[in-house]
């Protein structure tokens, strides 16, 4: 386990260019995560603190992270249609493809956190919302900075730890939506306020399994194992007996 | 085939099943402790190799690695070299082909082989195809008729030559000669179908056609394939053998190889780099 970006040697190919396009597609996944992470900080920024301008900003930059994938999913269409890609390079290549579809809808839900901030909050959320939210929006951002490290260094135990932090994102949103519900039964002329609220921290626990997603990806690209729909501590047993097994 | 009008509906039956009596179709093929020496250099080290009754399986691995040395260990083939000295055992179907006493031209029938390049006779369409059974005294007409159609038909080849029979063989195009071989291999009913890199001379719709043809022959045959072509590998094996300085270095899965393979040095030519 650790960092496994020597194993998979992305520079050493016959041909030079072919290590240039996957280490270009590589640097684009992580441009793009840089723009989503920003994307994600200031949504959750104009959520916590009611800025509807700020809102408005990353409504408006969605383009990026969307030209991005595109962009992105071109190469490596024409990276499969060129090269016939194997092994760690096949790999990358579909990791790739994966991981920028769900990077986009990360984008795409904090979008929609910034219009539910420009639609109707005008100060009308209690304190403690505000700070559950801010803590939730916090932990989604973390996860996202962790998985995209991950990547960036094909770092198996972060992914891995990323995977088991979607339960902490997983458990603030039902407290949230809790707290909520009993805003709406004291209130009734506050649900459609309150509904937004809660479509918002709902968008934000969907980036939580995104970002699980996408560490799960890391270790398909760095074991070939795929542990999706699995319990994660078990793919890491298997992968520690295997390589136990394999000869030296 | 002359008198193909009054055949046709036996003939058709006949595809369905080989029109000579079937022999124990199975033929595992298991190589012990199989070392090669060409003189004084060993050329093939310790193979330990199990490859599995109908089903295809492929040897990659660079020039010079041995696959094909170990190719022609089936059928015997490199008995023909000077020098040449084979340690160790290669079961077919339970019978190791390599003791003394075995009648290397049996084997070489219940073993074929398909080479890199086309090599029909000079003779016709019919002729190659029959020739084979004509050697082991069979003239009976009806049953060369009906053989040569059924091995025609099943070497994908019938609708193309049916009208070209007693053409020349060299007529054909290079991917209908390359079938050609193949129909004048299963001709004779063998077990084992060896094939050295038998579209490395073909277009790639031809290759196609033989690829496909491969699909089809696994039914009935073992087939071991010897390629350069590590897209043909993929696409057409269910087991890959990844050969280097004559040793085997893996052999799993061909899914697994493709996608996930254990040692360093098979990732590293499968991926094109320089280990």
């Amino acid at each position: 386990m650790g960092s496994n970006k020597d194993n998979l040697n992305l520079g050493h190919h016959i041909s030079r260019q072919f290590n240039e396009e996957l280490e270009d597609i590589r640097n684009k996944v992580l441009q793009m995560g840089g723009i989503v992470e920003e994307q994600l900080g200031r949504a959750v920024k104009a959520l916590v603190e009611g800025d509807t301008r700020l809102a408005k900003q990353v409504v408006k930059d969605d383009y990026r992270v969307n030209s991005l994938e595109v962009d992105i999913d071109e190469e490596c269409t024409r990276i499969v249609a060129r090269r016939q890609p194997a092994a760690s390079d096949l790999r990358l290549v579909m990791a790739v493809i994966k991981t920028i579809t769900d990077l986009e809808r990360i984008g795409d839900e904090a979008k929609r956190v910034a219009r539910m901030v420009q639609e109707e909050l005008n100060g009308a959320m209690a304190e403690d919302v505000r700070h559950e939210l801010e803590h939730m929006g916090n932990l989604v951002r973390e996860m996202l900075r962790m998985v995209l490290d991950a990547f960036a260094r094909l770092d198996v135990e972060t992914a891995v730890r990323v995977v088991k932090s979607d339960n902490r994102v997983d458990v603030k949103y039902v407290s949230i939506t809790r707290q909520l519900m009993t805003y709406m039964a004291q209130d009734p002329k506050s649900i459609p306020r309150v509904l937004n609220i809660l479509w918002a921290a709902r968008a934000m626990e969907r980036m939580g399994d995104r970002c699980g997603n996408i560490a799960e990806y890391i270790f398909y690209l760095v074991h070939g194992r795929d542990i999706r729909h699995t319990e994660v501590d078990d793919a890491v047993v298997n992968i520690a007996s295997d390589q136990g097994k394999r000869p030296a | 085939m002359n008198d193909s009008t009054q055949l046709s509906l036996e003939s058709l039956a006949a595809t369905e099943s080989p029109p000579q009596p079937a022999f124990a179709r199975e033929a595992t093929v298991r190589v012990k402790g199989l070392n090669l020496f060409y003189d004084d250099v060993q050329a093939l080290k310790d193979i330990q190799l199990d490859i599995p009754d109908r089903q295809v399986t492929a040897f990659i691995g660079p020039s010079g690695c041995g696959k094909s040395t170990l190719l022609r260990c089936f059928n015997r083939m490199n008995d023909l070299i000077d020098g040449c000295r084979v340690e160790g055992k290669i079961l077919i179907a339970g019978k190791n082909i390599n003791k003394k006493k075995v009648d290397v031209a049996e084997l070489r029938r219940r073993v074929g082989m398909v080479f890199q390049k086309p090599n029909p006779f000079p003779k016709s369409v019919y002729e190659n195809v029959a020739y084979g059974l004509r050697i082991q005294g069979i003239n009976k007409r009806r049953v060369l008729d009906e053989t040569v159609e059924w091995a025609l038909r099943g070497a994908a080849l019938w609708d193309e030559v049916k009208d070209r029979l007693q053409e020349p063989a060299f007529g054909l195009s290079g991917g209908q000669q390359q079938r050609l071989i193949i129909a004048r291999a299963i001709a004779v009913q063998p077990q084992v179908i060896l094939l050295d890199e038998p579209c490395s001379a073909l277009d790639p719709i031809s290759t196609l056609k033989v690829e496909e043809l491969i699909h089809e022959l696994k039914q009935q045959y073992t087939i071991i394939i010897v390629t350069h072509n590590m897209q043909q590998a993929a696409r057409v094996s269910d087991r890959t053998a990844f050969m280097y300085l004559g040793e085997l270095v893996e052999y799993g899965d061909t899914d697994q190889v493709f996608t996930n393979p254990v040692e360093k040095s098979t990732e590293d030519y499968i991926t094109g780099r320089y280990g």
